[in-house]
Formats: C-alpha cells, sequence, structure tokens
C-alpha cells in the first residue's frame, strides 16, 4: 500500500477522517484461518521476544522496589521484591535535584516538539503546494542534510550555540533541534498527498494561503503531524551526547545526563540508580503507549521512513 | 500561474532555512574550518595548520577506535538485518493481542540508550543477574568480567545496540512487507510451498529494496555509537580508553581544560569520510542490483 524505501513518493491517500484507505482485501479465507497448532506456535515465539525485550525493564523496577535489607545480589533471583518500598525513589531526590532534571528534559521537549510542529509543516506546505523560484533548490539543501550525521558536525553546533551566549542553557540545548530537516521532508510529503483541486477549489472560492494552510493542509496531515510529535518527544527526552556537551553546570542536567552524573559519583547503590532509570523511563513509555495508535497509523500511512 | 505574492512561501520558509543554514550547512562548513585552529572549549584558537590531522595518524585511541566500529558494523550488520525481518513476519499476522506486542517490542527503542544501558549495567554486574545465573548453574566458577574486559566489553555494547535496534527495523520491514503481494503467497501456498520456503522465495525478494535501505542504516548508526559504549564503560572507554568509539572521542575532547575543539573537529571529518563511504557504496550496490 505503501512504499517505504522511497523518500520521494508521497503519503498515498491522506488520512482525512472519513476518506479512510480501503483496506486491502484480506484475501481467500481459508489463507488467512490459522491452524491451532500454528497459533500456539506463534504466541510461544511471542512470549519468548516479549521475555527478551520487556524482561530487563522488569528487572530494573523490581530492584528499584526491593528494600535496603533484602539481597538484591542472591544467585537465586527473585522477580517480586520481598520487602517491597518506594523509599528509593525519594532516596535519589536527595541525592540529585531528579525532580528538577526531570523538569528540565520536559522543558527540552515540549520545545523541540513546538518547534518542529511549527516550522516543519510551514515550511513542508510552501514547499509542496506554492510554485515560488529556488523551490528545488530549497528543496535539495534538506534532502542534502540528511546524509550527514548529526555527530559530524556536533563541536561547531556547540561553538554556534556558545557564540549565542547560550551554552551551559536549556536553550541552547533544544534549539538546534527545533526544526529538522527530515520532518520538514516527511511533513512535504504528508502535503503532497492533498489533490491539487482543492487548492484550486479554496483559491477560486477566494482562500489566501495561509487560509489554505490552516484550513485545508493542516486538518489533511494530522496523521504524520502526531508521527513528527511524537519521534520530536521521544528525541528529546532521550538525548544524551547533546545535553552532555552543552551542560555543564549540574543543577542544569536534563534527565539522562543527570543519571550519568548519579551513576558515575553515588554508584555504590544499584537500588538507587534503578530507581532513576524508572523515573526517566516510565514517562517516556507512558507517552508512547498513549500515543502508539498514531503511530503505528503513521507507520502504515507510510510517514516513518528511517 | 501564481495564485499569491511573491514572498509568502518565504515567510512560510525561512524560518525552517534558517534552522538549516544556522544548525546545519554552517556547522558543516565550520568544522573543515575548526580543524585547522586549536580551539577550546571556552573559545579562541589559532590556525595551526596540518597539526590535528598528523596528531591523528599517531592517535593510539583513533586506532583502537575505529577498530571497534568496524568489529561493531560487522556483527551489528548480518543480526539487524535479518533478526528484525524475522519478527516482522511474526508480528505481521493479525492474531488477538498483536498490538500489544509489537507495543512492547518497540519499547527498548523508545527508551533512551542511557536507561538501556544502565539497566544492562546492572544485569551484567559482576554481582549482577546473569553472572548470577550462570554461577548458580555451574556453567562459570567465576563472574565473567562483561564490563572490566576490552573484548567482553565491547560486545556486551554491541549486544545492547542490537537488543536496543531490533524493534525499530522490524517496524520499518513491518511497513515494507505490506508492499509484498498477498497473491504470491496464496499461490506459492496452494502449491505446497512449505513457510519457509515462501520466506526465503517471496518474502526476501519482495522487501530487497528495504533490506538495503536497513543494512545502510544499521552501518552508519554502527559507526555513530555513543551512550552505550560510553555507560557501559563509565565515561572512560573501558581499560586504556580501549573501549571508544570515535564519537566517544569526539565527546572527550570537547570539554574540560584539556578539551581540544580543533583536534575534536578533525575527529569529525574523520567520522564523516567513515560513515558516509560504507553508506554511499551500500547505495550504490542498490542501485546495480536495481538496474540489473
Amino acid at each position: 500500500m505503501t512504499v517505504v524505501t522511497d523518500p520521494a513518493r508521497p503519503v498515498a491517500v491522506p488520512d482525512e477522517p472519513g476518506t479512510a484507505p480501503p483496506r486491502r482485501k484480506r484475501g481467500s479465507f481459508g489463507f488467512n484461518s490459522i491452524s491451532p497448532a500454528e497459533k500456539a506456535v506463534r504466541y510461544l515465539l511471542l512470549v519468548f521476544v516479549l521475555l527478551i525485550t520487556i524482561g530487563p525493564f522488569l528487572w530494573q523496577l523490581s530492584t528499584s522496589l526491593k528494600g535496603s535489607g533484602e539481597d538484591i545480589y542472591t544467585r537465586i533471583p527473585k522477580l517480586l521484591p520481598s520487602q517491597p518500598t518506594l523509599s528509593h525513589y525519594g532516596e535519589v531526590a536527595n541525592t540529585i535535584p531528579v525532580w528538577d532534571y526531570a523538569r528540565n528534559s520536559l522543558v527540552v521537549a515540549v520545545l523541540v516538539v513546538g518547534g518542529n510542529i511549527i516550522g516543519s509543516s510551514l515550511a513542508g506546505f510552501a514547499l509542496s503546494r506554492l510554485q515560488f523560484r529556488f523551490r528545488r533548490l530549497v528543496l535539495g539543501l534538506f534532502l542534502a542534510t540528511l546524509v550527514l550525521p548529526g555527530e559530524v558536525t556536533i563541536i561547531s553546533q556547540y561553538v554556534t550555540v556558545r557564540e549565542f551566549g547560550l551554552a551551559n542553557t536549556l536553550l541552547g540545548v533544544a534549539l538546534p533541534g527545533m526544526i529538522g530537516a527530515l520532518n520538514v521532508l516527511l511533513m512535504y510529503n504528508a502535503f503532497r498527498s492533498l489533490p491539487v483541486e482543492v487548492d484550486q477549489a479554496a483559491i477560486v472560492d477566494g482562500a489566501n494561503v495561509w487560509q489554505r494552510f490552516l484550513y485545508i493542509g493542516l486538518p489533511s496531515v494530522r496523521g504524520t503531524i502526531s508521527v513528527v510529535a511524537i519521534f520530536a518527544f521521544i528525541g528529546a527526552w532521550d538525548d544524551f551526547l547533546w545535553p552532555l556537551i552543552v551542560l555543564t553546570d549540574p543543577n542544569k542536567y536534563t534527565l539522562t545526563v543527570g543519571l550519568q552524573y548519579l551513576s558515575g559519583t553515588f554508584s555504590n547503590n544499584p537500588r538507587l540508580i534503578a530507581a532513576g532509570t524508572m523515573i526517566a523511563f516510565i514517562p517516556i513509555v507512558i507517552v508512547f503507549a498513549t500515543l502508539q495508535r498514531f503511530f503505528f497509523k503513521g507507520v502504515e500511512e507510510g510517514a516513518v521512513k528511517g | 500561474m501564481r495564485y499569491h505574492r511573491w514572498f509568502s512561501p518565504w515567510v512560510l520558509v525561512i524560518p525552517a532555512l534558517a534552522w538549516l543554514l544556522v544548525f546545519n550547512l554552517w556547522p558543516s562548513i565550520n568544522t573543515v574550518i575548526l580543524s585547522f585552529t586549536n580551539a577550546r572549549p571556552i573559545g579562541g584558537g589559532t590556525f595551526v595548520g596540518l597539526k590535528n590531522f598528523e596528531a591523528l595518524l599517531h592517535d593510539e585511541q583513533l586506532r583502537y577506535a575505529l577498530l571497534n566500529s568496524v568489529i561493531y558494523m560487522l556483527v551489528c550488520l548480518p543480526l539487524l538485518t535479518i533478526l528484525p525481518l524475522a519478527l516482522a513476519v511474526l508480528v505481521e499476522k493479525k492474531v488477538p493481542g498483536i498490538t500489544f506486542f509489537r507495543t512492547a517490542f518497540y519499547t527498548p527503542v523508545v527508551a533512551s540508550a542511557v536507561v538501556v544501558a544502565l539497566i544492562w549495567q546492572w544485569i551484567l554486574d559482576d554481582r549482577g543477574l546473569v553472572n548470577g545465573l550462570a554461577e548458580k548453574l555451574g556453567v562459570i566458577s567465576g563472574p565473567l568480567p562483561f564490563l572490566s574486559d576490552q573484548w567482553l566489553l565491547l560486545f556486551s555494547a554491541i549486544s545492547l545496540t542490537v537488543w536496543k535496534g531490533i524493534g525499530y527495523y522490524m517496524i520499518i520491514y513491518l511497513a515494507a512487507l505490506g508492499n509484498v503481494g498477498r497473491e504470491l503467497h496464496e499461490a506459492a501456498a496452494v502449491d505446497g510451498a512449505s513457510a519457509f520456503r515462501r520466506f526465503t522465495n517471496i518474502t526476501i525478494p519482495g522487501v530487497r529494496g528495504t533490506m538495503i535501505l536497513v543494512s545502510i542504516l544499521i552501518s552508519v548508526s554502527a559507526l555513530r555509537v555513543f551512550s552505550e559504549l560510553y555507560i557501559l564503560s563509565g565515561g572512560n572507554g573501558g581499560p586504556g580508553g580501549r573501549d571508544s568509539s570515535v564519537v566517544m572521542l569526539i565527546q572527550q575532547y570537547s570539554q574540560g581544560f584539556e578539551g581540544n575543539l580543533g583536534y575534536a573537529s578533525a575527529l569529525s571529518i574523520v567520522l564523516f569520510f567513515v560513515t558516509v563511504v560504507p553508506m554511499l557504496a551500500l547505495a550504490r550496490l542498490n542501485r546495480k542490483a536495481a538496474d540489473a
């Protein structure tokens, strides 16, 4: 239905409610029904992979809840704590200002999400729906930067941020990522799927560029916007290298840098580090679990191109 | 025919274009300029000619970092090309509860590399889960030094990268599998082809283009590895700094009184060439295969 390998290909169908893409016919009935034996094997494999992917997180959660008197090094691992306690979460806050770090991460993430939604949808709309000189050149510039791994320019990016006087600030952490070239191209692709006739009809009705963007363009690309927002949030919340370079003052750390600081400086108690990692992990899982519907829908529409 | 004033598109494009110029294009040029200076993290710096590049040739840590990168890529490439495809085939069929499994398999991707590395650091600890279980089962007599031996540390980081990456590439393959003709599978099944034969003869050729894309992504991200090695090695690159990656060296030179942004920029240029060369090679391979 959609091709992910070809970034130039428009999204197949606009994700306007009501014009949902027609589902592929599910083939013949007999081919799709699976035998009980195959079903059992499938679920067995699924549960096996589940243990591998989720197991480590559960083990960490369990460690963070185990009482200080409990032997966490026992040879026979126990998943359920025998003296469950939340005290380590409080203790982390006494060791490092973990709630400030969480707030810092949130500030950066919100700035990055907001910037990307606004900046990339404006540019994506102009590049796909409006004719102007140098349009292809601008588009080519955005494409060209995708080839460059971010780490290559990270040092000179730091120099730029420092010259703006933003070294060691949260704004300095957020700023470079606030409009991503990839997101501009994703939005460009999404807007392209809208039929030209819709624009022409709006022009005949006297709608100006801004009205066409706001009332025709935006409502038709909500799926892609949510994918852009989810990825921007996860990217900003999880980022480590860039805030590690920009921030030098331990009071301004984001969660990831703060966790590294916790484990490097006060690493004697695994329960404490476990509690810290859970504070960073649980919010992102909640965000993803609530929005996964849009994410997988976006994947099916071809909004994810690696 | 235009239906807008000449400046309207520019008003919309300018924020994104400004970001591109200030935070992508200018830093690319500035990296080259900086690599000929001895700029410090706090500022300043003068032109030093090719001194940084000469120093690169004698940098023993860089040699280890490049070796590690090559090993990283060679191990990750086959594992992360095949395993996620198999997993995508497994989760493609919409059995009850499949959304839960898909979401769960994607969880390691969503988690920060720092969080994931700290979790594995505890699991691979001398007194952690893996060593405890192995000793209990009598497989080993003493704990294996996963986090302090040069090679074990490297392979621990590689396993971590593979574990974290599977869900990501699974999703890319999942989207591609939607394009593989269902009719082909049905016809083959009617003709009595086994599930394995259908996988090798229909699924794999059907997602060949995606496999090339995925292998490009894997190679580039293997060469860019940072957080896993940094956290597992406790930030110092393991015994004698021999478990560093190129990005770790760049970060190391980016701060402190010993920092040297000029040298870090020269390292960035090395990183550019080691990442772009395999990318172009694989892309070329793709084009050749498509022409054939």
